[in-house]
């Protein structure tokens, strides 16, 4: 985040030069290592700050599996789990944290993955839709989810999935307005919220049992 | 319909809704009657598992072996001359593979909207300057700012109404008006002076952004001259042919695949720069490359719902009888031509009976994204002024707003020379929607509560839509296999409508199987059948005519092979369920159990789509009821409920029904309250290219009771099926029906959209 940031701060068109653009750029790998968790680790692993395009060892526990990748300090956990780990159900939608495509759970928490770096994302549990089958087995809530045809073209649908596992794991038996309200961190452009709501109500109902 | 191809083909420069020559043969066959076995009922989608498990390839989640990812450099301004680019920096970077550009001729083929795809005059914010390949997006994003650009800015205009101003700058060197057009039927004048009463009004609407959720864009590879690409698309077919058309290659060399796309609501009718952008640095490179236009792209390249400034006028007779209706109205297309004004006063003349009627439409060009189609095009803006402007009739007449509306209903289509209806549609959904809304209580209980600062009100708009009856060209195959199930291949796109499940429900229906039974191959070029693209709310009433003709090609075969077996003559066999029976009761044949499918082990049948009766005018039909609180204090609205009364034809999957009308009522929400493109005027720059600033509709905007209440009916004139489309009615009431009951609530009528607590307190604080 602090890495993107910065190179948005840095001028771009004609005035650029190749000078004044490098040390912005300079700039930019440094407020990484001061911005984030990761700064301890790196210093003393390297001391010294890392360049913003360096790979360095991730350790990730996604899905209940450890994974080891090499990963540059600005890239997102929603990059890595795609582009990496092949887990294309962590969607793009805006990359600037606002529609809620890419959401996923750390420790039972839904966050948006465009807005954690994946080194921020080391000792946290990370969940994401694909976690949530057994085998070919859709959980309980995704099954409400076809039932209640709660989505249309499905391209937010994981991450609304996601939301609404998080919403239940710390609140099983929400209200229509704790629905409501959970899910709207999460964009529906088709506008299916109406079926949504009714599968997180009806997946509530299935896994009390 | 000469005038009807006319208008589809004017909807923009891309030709979505496009007519093939007709097929000689009317389509006729025996309806299925009140009595079906799958069809109708609520049906979850036969694809939900691949959507909710994350399992589902999208476009955007395509990988390959050696995938580079490409990225676009817009022009930071709405007019400039570019007089320099250097990518000498950006291709020094490690991780770059290619630059391309408008400095770059083999790169930039002509591009059908005008110009090229790099053009060396940018006439609107974003248009694409360059673009890059690299070995992922981060380092594509690097190489992007190492481009330097030298720009010679230009003047601009940004609103319609500068862009008419004598002196203003050109967009084009032609000017800034795309086209004019106009329409008149009976005498106006006469029809002015008939009247009783008279009502007039200027209603604007802002520009309104698709933005889905997948972003524009697609995954290009080479293997020798055959282009495959992945792209996020409403149309396969549409696709292919622009892209062989603009690389110059054959359509076999061409090959696109849209098994799955993340939305687009007209805005993927069609190829875009980035496809061509995507294939030719896939080219340059011998290396697949993705391209995904970023969230700010979308919002400032990737098509909107034109602005509009439309007045009217209707007249009445003191009962009701409209005697006039005049339109003007005025959209902007943006930089390009892209039908600015498309369809815009088809409400105004179409909707209600009325002899005498004049409109005239005007399209400029702005320097801002280009237009697209967007669900409904024209329909959505002048409902908001025609279904105003006759709540406005029915209080100067001190009539019933829905009792206005019946006494207007027409038998045929006004605008098509009164070509009869098929059905009382809009009748139906008027009296129905008023009927189950509770509309006479709920106005009369809105009106009690005036007190205090937060008001009531009650309103209601109706609809309808001119392309909801489909046809040609289409073509889909039905296999039945020697098990006795059965796949289905059609080169539809899924849009997110649910087209997949309903068209298994049209074969199961048809064949007497089970849904589970059937398996569908949809939108891929290269191994599916032609459909154009799923858009117009054509789909269902293209697409499922043509499924149900190819199972009547699969039984026509399997009767042959059963009279045969049984020694019976070919009209002493008839299907029964799954079964073949003789006429006389006496032997049945599983279908399974015939000889020659179980030697042949298929059998296929081809279904065309054939022409519609040119008798008659099929059109769908909606009305919107909604109930709401005005917090005078605010400004802001509450919505408490909404009901959408549609009819169009039999349904055939409850479900996604359903879902089509909470879709586009959600839908209708932001464009009525929320949503509006801001172009700043210093800068012409937009000011609201993210979802922070540019406001869709979320969970917690939707009203608590949003009911979905079709009129069942089967449209059997319509085609073989008797359906007709609903994704576009379903959205064009909302934002009037909206609007009609803030002025119930307030006694002030919204001329403008988005309503905005901005723009309301100060009037509410004013007139009441």
């Amino acid at each position: 985040m602090t890495s993107r940031k910065t190179e948005h701060e840095t001028p771009a068109g004609p005035d650029l030069s190749r000078r004044g653009f490098i040390k912005s750029w300079g700039a930019g790998a440094v407020a990484v290592t001061v911005g984030g968790g990761y700064q301890a680790q790196a210093a003393e692993a390297e001391e010294q700050p890392l360049a913003a395009e360096a790979l360095s060892r991730v350790e990730l526990d996604v899905n209940g599996r450890p994974h080891s990748v090499l990963a540059e300090p600005r890239w997102s956990l929603l990059h890595v789990l795609r582009e990496e780990l092949g887990l294309t159900g962590c969607k793009p939608g805006c990359e600037r944290g606002e529609c809620g495509a890419c959401t996923v759970l750390l420790d039972d928490v839904p966050h948006y993955a465009c807005q954690v770096l994946a080194v921020e994302a080391e000792g946290r549990r990370i969940e994401t839709v694909e976690g949530l089958l057994d085998g070919e087995t859709l959980s309980a809530l995704q099954a409400q989810f076809v039932k209640e045809d709660g989505l249309q073209c499905g391209y937010c649908t994981p991450g609304q999935v996601m939301a609404a596992e998080g919403l239940l794991r710390r609140n099983p038996d929400p209200s229509p307005d704790e629905i409501r309200s959970a899910m709207s961190g999460n964009l529906c452009r088709c506008g299916a919220y109406a079926h949504i709501f009714n599968a997180v109500a009806a997946a509530a109902k299935v896994r009390k049992g | 319909m000469p005038t009807e191809e006319t208008e589809t083909q004017n909807i923009e420069g891309q030709t979505p809704f496009t007519q093939a020559p007709d097929n000689p043969a009317e389509d006729k066959a025996e309806p299925w009657g009140e009595q079906t076995r799958i069809v109708g009922r609520r049906h979850g989608r036969i694809d939900g598992f691949e959507r909710v498990s994350g399992g589902a390839v999208y476009p955007s989640d395509v990988s390959l072996p050696g995938l580079l990812h490409a990225a676009i450099l817009g022009c930071p301004y709405p007019h400039a001359r570019i007089k320099g680019v250097d990518a000498s920096a950006a291709l020094k970077l490690p991780g770059v593979h290619a630059v391309i550009s408008s400095a770059d001729a083999d790169a930039n083929p002509e591009w059908h909207q005008g110009g090229r795809i790099f053009n060396d005059t940018c006439r609107y914010e974003g248009e694409p300057v360059a673009a890059v390949a690299a070995d992922n997006p981060y380092i594509a994003a690097d190489a992007l700012k190492r481009i330097l650009v030298s720009y010679e800015e230009l003047p601009y205009v940004s609103d319609m109404e500068s862009a008419l101003a004598d002196g203003a700058p050109k967009v084009h060197p032609d000017g800034n008006t795309v086209k004019t057009d106009s329409y008149s039927r009976g005498d106006l004048k006469q029809g002015l002076e008939q009247a009783a009463v008279q009502v007039s009004g200027q209603y604007r609407t802002a520009s309104e952004m698709q933005t889905p959720l997948e972003r524009h864009g697609c995954v290009a590879r080479w293997e020798g001259d055959q282009l495959t690409v992945w792209e996020s698309t409403q149309g396969v077919y549409a696709v292919q042919s622009r892209i062989a058309e603009t690389l110059g290659l054959p359509l076999t060399r061409v090959r696109v695949i849209g098994h799955y796309m993340g939305g687009a609501f007209g805005s993927k009718l069609d190829a875009g720069g980035y496809s061509i952008i995507a294939s030719v640095l896939a080219k340059r490179t011998g290396r697949p490359v993705k391209l995904f236009v970023s969230r700010e792209q979308t919002l400032l390249t990737m098509g909107n719902r034109p602005p509009t400034r439309m007045d009217i006028r209707l007249a009445a007779r003191q009962d009701g009888g409209l005697t006039a209706i005049e339109f003007t109205g005025r959209g902007a297309s943006g930089a390009y031509s892209a039908g600015g004004a498309s369809l815009l006063d088809w409400l105004a003349k179409d909707l209600y009976q009325c002899d005498n009627v004049a409109t005239e439409l005007e399209d400029v060009y702005i320097n801002a994204g280009p237009a697209r189609p967007f669900r409904a095009p024209g329909y959505v803006q002048c409902a908001f002024a025609v279904e105003q402007a006759m709540d406005a009739l029915a209080e100067k007449l001190n009539m019933d707003p829905v009792a206005l509306r019946l006494k207007n209903i027409p038998k045929g289509s006004p605008a098509k020379d009164n070509l009869p209806y098929t059905t009382d549609g809009l009748r139906l959904c008027i009296e129905q929607g008023a009927q189950h809304f509770g509309w006479e209580a709920a106005r009369a209980e809105a009106a009690k509560r005036q007190d205090g600062p937060i008001k009531r009100g009650v309103g209601m708009a109706a609809a309808n839509w001119f392309v909801g009856d489909g046809g040609p060209p289409c073509t889909v195959i039905v296999r039945l296999y020697a098990d006795g199930t059965a796949n289905l291949n059609m080169g539809a796109s899924d849009i997110g409508t649910g087209t997949r499940t309903v068209m298994a429900m049209v074969v199961a229906e048809e064949l007497g199987l089970e849904l589970d039974a059937i398996s569908v191959e949809n939108a891929d070029t290269g191994t599916c059948q032609y459909a154009t693209p799923s858009g117009g709310s054509k789909t269902v009433p293209t697409e499922a005519p043509t499924v149900r003709r190819a199972c009547l090609a699969v039984k026509d075969q399997l009767l042959d092979m059963a009279a045969k077996q049984l020694g019976a003559g070919r009209d002493q066999v008839v299907f029964a369920g799954s079964e073949i029976r003789t006429a006389d009761g006496f032997e049945s044949l599983k279908i399974r159990d015939l000889d020659r499918l179980s030697n042949q082990k298929v059998v296929v049948g081809l279904g065309e789509r054939r022409h519609n009766p040119d008798d008659v005018s099929i059109t769908p039909f909606a009305a919107q009821f909604c109930e709401l609180e005005v917090n005078t204090r605010t400004g802001e609205v509450k919505l408490l409920r909404m009901l959408g009364a549609n009819e169009s034809g039999r349904v055939i999957n409850r479900l996604t029904w359903d879902n089509q009308l909470i879709g586009g009522v959600t839908m209708g929400i932001g464009f009525a309250l929320t949503e509006g493109r801001v172009l700043d005027g210093p800068t012409g720059k937009l000011c609201n290219a993210n979802w922070h600033d540019y406001k869709l509709p979320t969970a917690l905007d939707i009203p608590p009771e949003l009911i979905s209440d079709p009129v069942m009916l089967n449209d059997d004139q319509a085609n073989i099926v008797g359906a007709k489309g609903l994704g576009e009615p379903v959205t064009i009431p909302t934002a009037p029906a909206i609007a009609n009951a803030i002025y119930h609530a307030t006694g002030v009528r919204p001329m403008a959209t988005p309503i905005n607590p901005l723009d309301l307190l100060p009037r509410l604080n004013q007139e009441t």
